[in-house]
């Protein structure tokens, strides 16, 4: 995992090769408005290619329907943009973070079709007319879902940025559950780390809510 | 990323029609996505094949059916699975995370590519990725890196676990392309790295894993998986035993016997089951007929400890059998 979060992993060995690779995938991939420091790496990167200036071919789109926290969004993306993207820089769905953006950290866990699953390795147009569930959808007006007012009494989180994904897996285990043991509650959130190391605290948090009644 | 096109019909005819070339069939997307973020798999075309009916879990008289888009979630919680093949079952539940197993299908597990950092960075010279390229884990860092079934050419382990235990119970898996279905062994589906490392199975180009079939065998329900990794969930194995014992009167009838994390290919062990028949279960018997498991290793510079801890595991795993 990248210890700091929204930022592309520099490679441990850059050769001109590898530059040019990672730095297109880094612009290119999310097939969203390129942020600042990403346009000027894809204008480095298309400079080094020899073609200055040249508009880069337009890559195969789709049109979409997501459905996210009940509401219907229609979009046309780049075929190779992630759902997470696509929900945090299209539909401004932010809760979901971007940690590693390789499946290995969980920060952007949402629920598709009432599971968990990450949204960094799903494609949206793969994502296409199914139900996503994101940290926003989860309270009931301005009441939070029991999880998430268990997770801020036993103040199981530090700077919050694994705090959305934790939140969702938490959310399947205690609506599915039972929860289980300390160890089982561990076993069901390995796919979900904190750098921060709340990790006594997000236990706790669960075991609570998991106590208190599944349901909202 | 590079740019590819994408489709995603709904019958199995469709998805033959537009696989080939340079297209890939994209499942729960958990290998494909990553690796197409790191440029080491590069389709033209993805054919999303979510939609095809290939999901669902059977027990007949036969064995064991399951669908190739069935998620590994779903197969781990299923009860006659857990009841009839645990070692299956606790094979995937040791797997990934669970978010992962929700999303990952039991065909793409199969098919999954291995974890070698230097396969998954393009800066990095690899004959599995790049042929003719060479090999960066020779001389490099290989504490991962497989013992047996290694060549000069590639060391990369397998990293599937549900695989290991599936190899170990002479599971089968159902092939389908425009010219029909072939049934082929597990085992012999998957190619040792030789001089061609980027050879991996004996799938064609096109062609889709449809089901998985594990033989019907009254006595895997006496079946356990055991994972040894560096630390205590979401890693990939250093280690993996996937056995079974037919136990009739203090005397092992028969056994299944198989290891992961350790070599290029789930592999299976017919010597040291061969050994078990006919003893009496026991530590003395385990490690008696597990003394040769190793034989052939050709350990790297930092894998060497994998000779001894394969061993390891395998006794540990016979020993949490019934006896
Ligand atoms: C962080 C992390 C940790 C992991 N830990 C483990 C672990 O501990 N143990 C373990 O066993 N695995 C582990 N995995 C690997 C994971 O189990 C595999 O990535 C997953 O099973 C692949 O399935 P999928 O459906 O997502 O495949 P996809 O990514 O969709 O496909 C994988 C490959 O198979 C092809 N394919 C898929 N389905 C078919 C089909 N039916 N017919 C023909 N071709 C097909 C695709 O074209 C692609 O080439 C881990 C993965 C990650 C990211
Ligand atoms: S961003 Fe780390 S798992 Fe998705
Ligand atoms: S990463 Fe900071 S609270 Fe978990």
């Amino acid at each position: 995992m990248s210890p700091e979060p929204e930022r592309p992993p520099r490679p441990a060995r850059v050769s001109r090769r590898g530059f040019i690779g990672r730095t297109t995938a880094a612009s290119l991939g999310a097939g969203a408005l390129p942020r600042p420091d990403q346009a000027t790496a894809a204008a480095a990167a298309a400079a080094a290619a020899g073609a200055p200036g040249q508009p880069l071919p337009g890559p195969p789109g789709t049109e979409v329907t997501l459905r996210v926290n009940g509401a219907e969004h229609r979009v046309g993306v780049d075929n190779r943009a992630t759902l997470l993207d696509t929900l945090r820089e299209r539909l401004r769905i932010t809760g979901p973070k971007k940690g590693c953006d390789r499946g290995q950290c969980g920060a952007c866990t949402v629920h598709i079709d009432g599971r968990t699953a990450l949204s960094c390795l799903t494609l949206a147009v793969a994502a296409h007319e199914r139900e996503v569930t994101t940290v926003e959808g989860l309270a009931d007006g301005d009441v939070p879902h029991p999880v998430q007012r268990a997770f801020i009494k036993a103040d199981a989180f530090q700077c919050g940025f694994c705090t959305p994904g934790q939140i969702m897996s938490a959310v399947a285990l205690v609506e599915h559950g039972p929860v289980g043991s300390d160890d089982a509650i561990r076993e069901f959130m390995s796919g979900n780390l904190c750098r921060c190391a709340a990790y006594p605290h997000i236990v706790r948090a669960v075991r609570q809510a998991g106590s208190t009644g599944r349901k909202r | 990323m590079r740019g590819f096109e994408w489709t995603e019909p709904d019958t199995i005819t469709g998805a033959l029609d537009a696989a080939g070339g340079q297209a890939a069939f994209l499942a729960g997307g958990t290998t494909l996505i990553d690796l197409m973020k790191l440029q080491v798999m590069r389709p033209s075309r993805v054919v999303g094949i979510n939609r095809l009916p290939l999901t669902g879990i059977r027990v007949d008289a036969k064995g064991l059916h399951i669908g190739a888009l069935t998620r590994m979630s779903d197969v781990a919680e299923h009860p006659e699975v857990a009841h009839a093949y645990p070692v299956i079952a606790q094979a995937l539940l040791l797997s990934a995370s669970q978010q992962l197993r929700n999303m990952a299908s039991m065909g793409g597990n199969l098919l999954q590519r291995t974890r070698c950092t230097y396969f998954r960075d393009i800066a990095e010279p690899c004959d599995k990725r790049d042929p003719g390229s060479g090999c960066a884990a020779v001389g490099g860092f290989n504490r991962a890196h497989a013992v047996l079934g290694t060549s000069p050419h590639c060391s990369a382990t397998h990293a599937s676990d549900v695989a290991v235990a599936l190899v170990a119970l002479g599971a089968t898996v159902d092939l389908r392309d425009a010219s029909g279905t072939r049934t082929v062994d597990l085992d012999s589906f998957y190619r040792l790295p030789g001089g061609t490392p980027h050879i991996e199975n004996a799938l064609r180009p096109g062609e889709l894993i449809t089901r998985i079939s594990v033989p019907r065998l009254p006595w895997a329900r006496n079946s356990a998986y055991l994972k040894i990794r560096d630390r205590q969930s979401y890693e990939f194995a250093l280690a993996s035993a996937a056995v079974a014992l037919q136990v009739r009167g203090r005397r092992i009838e028969d056994a299944r016997v198989a290891v992961g994390g350790v070599a290029t290919v789930p592999w299976r062990l017919p010597g040291v089951e061969a050994a078990l028949r006919g003893r009496p279960p026991g530590l003395r018997t385990f490690e008696h007929a597990t003394a040769d498991a190793a034989d052939g290793a050709r350990p790297l510079t930092h894998n060497a400890f994998k000779i001894p801890l394969l061993r390891r595991t395998l006794v540990r795993a016979l020993m949490s059998l019934e006896p």
